[in-house]
């Protein structure tokens, strides 16, 4: 109990990383701290809080924060390698140590680099694989799961099939989803298309550019997770009736499936507004790591027996 | 025991991170190839110099210079309670302070000694001092820091090699020399996002920055035509031909809108 609670807390915190990487790219604060892994010719930890002025502010904190979600996540991973039972468990917990360890490589070298797209987009895609390895690891190791889900009588087989499919394939949907939002910010294509919900008055860009085509990429992108998301939450709600572990994150689903998309089309209207933009990011994260909680409960029954009978067996 | 899911995460992971610094690797900087030494004499005849003298001007309603916030430094805010935004710098009669004449072409072949004096650009108040300059190729620059505070002096090149510096100590100094043309070189300061600077680096000495009341002059000419280029941070570029004859100074005038 103590290591589900500890591993929710370590995917919490990771949510809050995630956001605070999206205020130093909002406010264009990536590199108001030239040097890595000092800060100013300074060990990071002992970095004056005095000097934490302008975007100092945004980037320092991010620093510290991403130090303090890498050890708590070492911590994870020793935790789990100490009394996790499942070896497949132990090793997501394994990965995630390895993730975020190249996660902060990743961030010291964008810096270091002067952040070169490819490598902020990837230190941004690979932030989402780690916040979804402490989900998983969060998720996989509750009571719920663990004992494993009841499910109710009936022929439910390949509506289960189904639903597994579809919701995998609507995560990695979201997955490259984020990916392309990635680039757009880290392009500068953020207001390549200043209008919504139209673009330059009509519902296709009537001029191209780079820029025009990753954002409207985006919006496009959208429109698609959008039928996925909400094909996926009927189908569990319709077809998995009762089943609420399957019926509340497909709630919870659609709920942050419209927030998200409130956020997108503010961030567009604002302006760029840094806060709403840093919070389009994690609730990006947020539908991500959802829908993949979902698609991980639709697979349950595929991970055999309960986990009693694996600490007995061993 | 479904035993791929790891599996599925590290191959994306992995391929993520390779492709991304090979990618990031790939479009690093560009080798420059080494120069011959420049000359150590002029040579342009002095006896037969010429010069071009004139001023820049703005047409119309100048714009009101928006309140610059500090807020985000009480440091800054000190130095400049009332600071106010210096991008378009309007003068008395239209004069048009910062911009940057040139000779853009015209030149020939002819290469020029590097200047033996260091140019200055401060950090001063929370803000770049001058915020136009000119330097030539070679010659030494020196970003000194004048304030209270901290700051980041991020020089971001299209054809010169792009730095990032930190100066978290008053009267810390960089130094830099450019290896190549290029008009123009923007300094900012990611610390305190409205610092901006820009320096006009060139293979001659023939530039000049106008000042309040809106002139330039461009000394010691060999008398030939020439292209001379005006700049400015916002209003953009014009260029126009000037004719100098020996010993003579050559009117040219440039007005934006």
């Amino acid at each position: 109990m103590m290591l589900h609670l500890f591993a929710a807390f370590v995917a919490a915190a990771t949510a809050v990383l995630i956001f605070a990487g999206g205020l130093v790219t909002s406010t264009g604060s990536g590199l108001s701290v030239p040097d890595w892994p000092t800060t100013y010719g300074w060990f990071m930890l002992t970095f004056p809080l005095d000097k934490m002025v302008g975007g100092i502010l945004y980037e320092h904190t991010h620093r510290l924060l991403a130090s303090a979600v890498g050890f708590f996540i070492l911590v994870l991973a020793a935790w789990l390698w100490r009394s996790e039972p499942r070896r497949w468990v132990r090793r997501l917990g394994y990965i995630a140590a390895a993730a975020v360890v190249a996660q902060g490589i990743l961030g010291g070298i964008t810096v270091l680099w002067f952040l070169p797209d490819a490598v902020s987009i990837a230190h941004a895609g690979l932030a989402q694989l780690v916040f979804c390895l402490t989900v998983t690891i969060a998720l996989t190791t509750s009571a719920g799961w663990k004992r494993g889900y009841e499910v109710p009588a009936g022929p439910k087989g390949p509506a289960l099939r189904a639903l597994q499919l579809l919701a995998a394939g609507t995560t990695a949907a979201i997955y490259l989803q984020i990916l392309v939002g990635a680039t757009m910010r880290h392009t500068g294509a953020g207001l390549a298309i200043p209008d919504f919900p139209l673009a330059f008055g009509h519902l296709v860009p009537p001029a191209w550019s780079a820029g025009i085509a990753i954002h409207y990429a985006h919006r496009v992108g959208a429109l698609v997770i959008a039928i996925l998301i909400l094909a996926t939450a009927a189908y569990a709600l319709y077809r998995q009736r009762g089943r609420w572990e399957l019926g509340r994150p497909s709630l919870l689903l659609t709920l942050l499936l419209a927030l998200q998309i409130t956020l997108g089309a503010a961030t567009v209207l604002s302006g760029r507004q840094y806060l709403i933009n840093s919070l389009h990011v994690v609730c990006g994260s947020f539908v991500l790591a959802t829908s993949l909680a979902l698609t991980l409960r639709a697979y349950r029954s595929r991970f055999t027996q309960p986990v009693e009978a694996v600490q007995v067996a061993a | 025991m479904w035993r791929c899911s790891y599996r599925g995460l590290t191959i994306p992971a992995l391929a993520l991170v390779v492709g991304a610094l090979a990618s990031a690797a790939c479009g690093g900087s560009q080798e420059i190839a080494p120069a011959e030494p420049p000359p150590t004499t002029s040579p342009v005849d002095p006896a037969t110099a010429g010069h071009v003298a004139g001023r820049v001007t703005f047409d119309g309603t100048a714009p009101k210079p928006a309140v610059v916030r500090m807020e985000a430094d009480p440091n800054c805010v000190q130095q400049g309670a009332a600071a106010t935004d210096e991008t378009v710098l309007v003068g008395e009669s239209g004069s048009l302070q910062n911009v940057f004449v040139y000779v853009k072409d015209g030149l020939g072949n002819l290469r020029f000694p590097v200047p033996p004096n260091t140019i200055v650009l401060d950090q001063k108040g929370c803000r770049y001092v001058p915020r136009v300059l000119g330097a030539q190729v070679g010659q030494t620059m020196e970003v000194l820091n004048s304030d209270p505070t901290l700051h980041n002096v991020h020089a971001v090149p299209a054809a010169n090699r792009e730095f990032n510096t930190g100066q978290p100590l008053p009267g810390m100094k960089h130094t830099h020399t450019f290896s190549t043309r290029e008009v123009m070189v923007p300094f900012k300061c990611d610390v305190h996002p409205w610092m901006r600077a820009f320096v006009g680096v060139l293979d001659h000495p023939y530039f000049a920055v106008t000042g309040a009341d809106g002139t330039f002059q461009l000394t010691g000419l060999p008398p030939g035509t020439y292209v001379v280029e005006a700049w400015h941070e916002t209003l953009g570029t014009q260029t126009q031909s000037v004719t100098v004859g020996a010993n003579e100074t050559a009117d040219a005038a440039f007005s934006f809108t």
